[in-house]
């Protein structure tokens, strides 16, 4: 008990990390997803085929192995090292947003598609009807309600990549997992401490599932059973 | 007849659990990590190779068991053999006190020094103050990852889950120097990956003595292989083994 008191800051920074790697991955893997969702379910067949590559490759193949590829095989590389990416493809921080964002981008792209196919179709064509131009139906109707759809889905990717992010610990960072390994290295105490590392990340998905659901209960609002008008008592 | 059948079935069946129970004794379960050359590696036939495997089964051969060779990550190492996954480790542990309250170790196999590694010709200094603000690199839960930590507490120190990796880092420039057994040192420094790196300052002896890690309870296991070391140094095999890696002598 005193040494996880006495360790407990150091793993708080790890979890600092954590949450970090965790948010900017989703970040930037939101701003992937959504134009290769949208090309994805396009029409025409020329607009489908990078964003078909680009998830096949991504969903297909194990993050822990993107990620090696992106830090260790890069580096490899002697005009990667003398390019201008290097200062950032040099830091495993940023190895491992670019590898997560890529990843969980893939797998959100899929979910976002799945919103879009199931928007019913008289939807679309009411927009169409009213006149509204691609652009406009877009962000006003298509974006809209895939997300609505999505969402349920989309929280699950969310802890997927939380919990995902223990992968950063295998290319030097020190999130949750590799502090409570570093830990453990010194002084062996590994049930105490992956345990305080599991209880760390409960409390984090717990306080994600809480905001993903403020957010769902948002986003369908005109679903919720309409508010009860109080009886009056007399 | 029928009693004739069953006899020879009852029988039969009697032999092979009578061998499988004797064949049980015999073996040794030996872990090892095998990313950690030239001590223990896996070749190119997944089987492990290497001074520290070499040495193990010279052992077996000496105390006329079976070894059985179990490949583990390296900071799984002490837990698997606390989960009775094998009953030895053979793979260049050092037997420090903070493992000794929770394995026992028998006596020393060979003996280990620090020392960096870092590009030819670099004006770093293996000093506290000539690391000061520098990157050093290190194999997690090594001596060489403590030692870095108490010792340059002015430098960034990377952690990796192998000593592969902190050579990799090494080569693409992320580090500046890697602290690491000297002896494995030397031998990625003869690799062509390393022929543009050498030798930083002089070894630092700790004092580090490499051994077979057993569990606490196995007293006699302990004894037995303290015995066969003694005996394959006595023999001229472990000569014979450490003129294989290394031009001088590593005990």
């Amino acid at each position: 008990m005193e040494d996880i008191i006495e360790r407990l800051p150091e793993m708080l920074i790890g979890a600092v990390t954590t949450v970090e790697l965790t948010l900017l991955a989703l970040a930037f893997g939101i701003c992937l997803a959504v134009p290769a969702a949208l090309a994805r379910t396009s029409r025409r067949w020329w607009m489908r085929v990078v964003p078909y590559a680009y998830i096949f490759v991504f969903r297909g193949s194990p993050l822990l192995v993107q990620m090696f590829l992106l830090y260790y095989g890069l580096s490899q590389f002697e005009w990667i090292r003398s390019s201008t990416l290097w200062p950032i493809l040099k830091q495993p921080y940023w190895c491992a947003v670019i590898a997560f964002a890529l990843n969980t981008g893939a797998y959100t792209a899929e979910i976002l598609r799945g919103g879009i196919q199931s928007i019913p179709k008289g939807e679309i064509e009411a927009a169409r009807a009213c006149g509204m131009s691609p652009g406009l139906m877009m962000r006003r109707i298509v974006l809209p309600r895939a997300f609505r759809i999505a969402w349920p889905a989309y929280g699950n990717e969310v802890i997927f990549m939380l919990k995902g992010s223990a992968l950063a610990s295998t290319i030097t960072l020190l999130d949750i997992t590799g502090m409570a390994r570093s830990i453990i290295a010194e002084n062996y105490l590994s049930l105490e401490f992956f345990g305080l590392a599991g209880v760390l990340y409960l409390l984090i998905s717990w306080v994600f599932m809480r905001i993903l659901k403020i957010v769902e209960v948002h986003l369908s609002a005109h679903l919720a059973p309409a508010p009860q008008v109080p009886a009056t008592s007399e | 007849m029928k009693t004739w059948i069953r006899s020879v079935l009852f029988l039969g069946a009697l032999a092979i659990c009578g061998s499988g129970a004797a064949e049980a004794k015999d073996v040794l379960r030996i872990g090892s990590e095998g990313a950690y050359p030239p001590f223990n590696m896996i070749d190119k036939d997944g089987n492990l190779q290497g001074f520290d495997i070499d040495i193990a089964k010279a052992l077996c051969a000496e105390m006329k068991v079976e070894c059985k060779f179990v490949t583990q990550d390296w900071d799984g190492m002490i837990p698997g053999l606390l989960a009775k996954k094998y009953d030895a480790i053979v793979a260049s542990m050092s037997d420090t006190p903070e493992r000794r309250k929770a394995v026992a170790f028998t006596n020393r196999y060979y003996s280990n020094m620090l020392r960096f590694a870092a590009p030819k010709g670099t004006k770093l200094k293996p000093t506290a103050e000539g690391m000061k603000g520098k990157t050093i690199g290190a194999q997690r839960a090594t001596i060489a990852a403590q030692f870095a930590k108490e010792k340059f507490k002015d430098s960034e120190l990377k952690v990796y889950d192998t000593q592969e990796n902190a050579w990799l880092d090494l080569g693409a420039g992320r580090t500046d120097a890697v602290l690491a057994d000297m002896l494995v040192a030397y031998e990625w420094l003869n690799t062509p990956e390393g022929q543009n790196y050498a030798f930083l300052g002089d070894s630092f002896d700790i004092d580090d003595h490499i051994a077979i890690a057993v569990r606490k309870q196995d007293k006699d296991l302990t004894k037995k292989l303290n015995a066969a070391i003694d005996a394959i140094r006595a023999n001229g095999t472990y000569a014979k083994i450490n003129a294989k890696y290394f031009p001088f002598d590593i005990y």
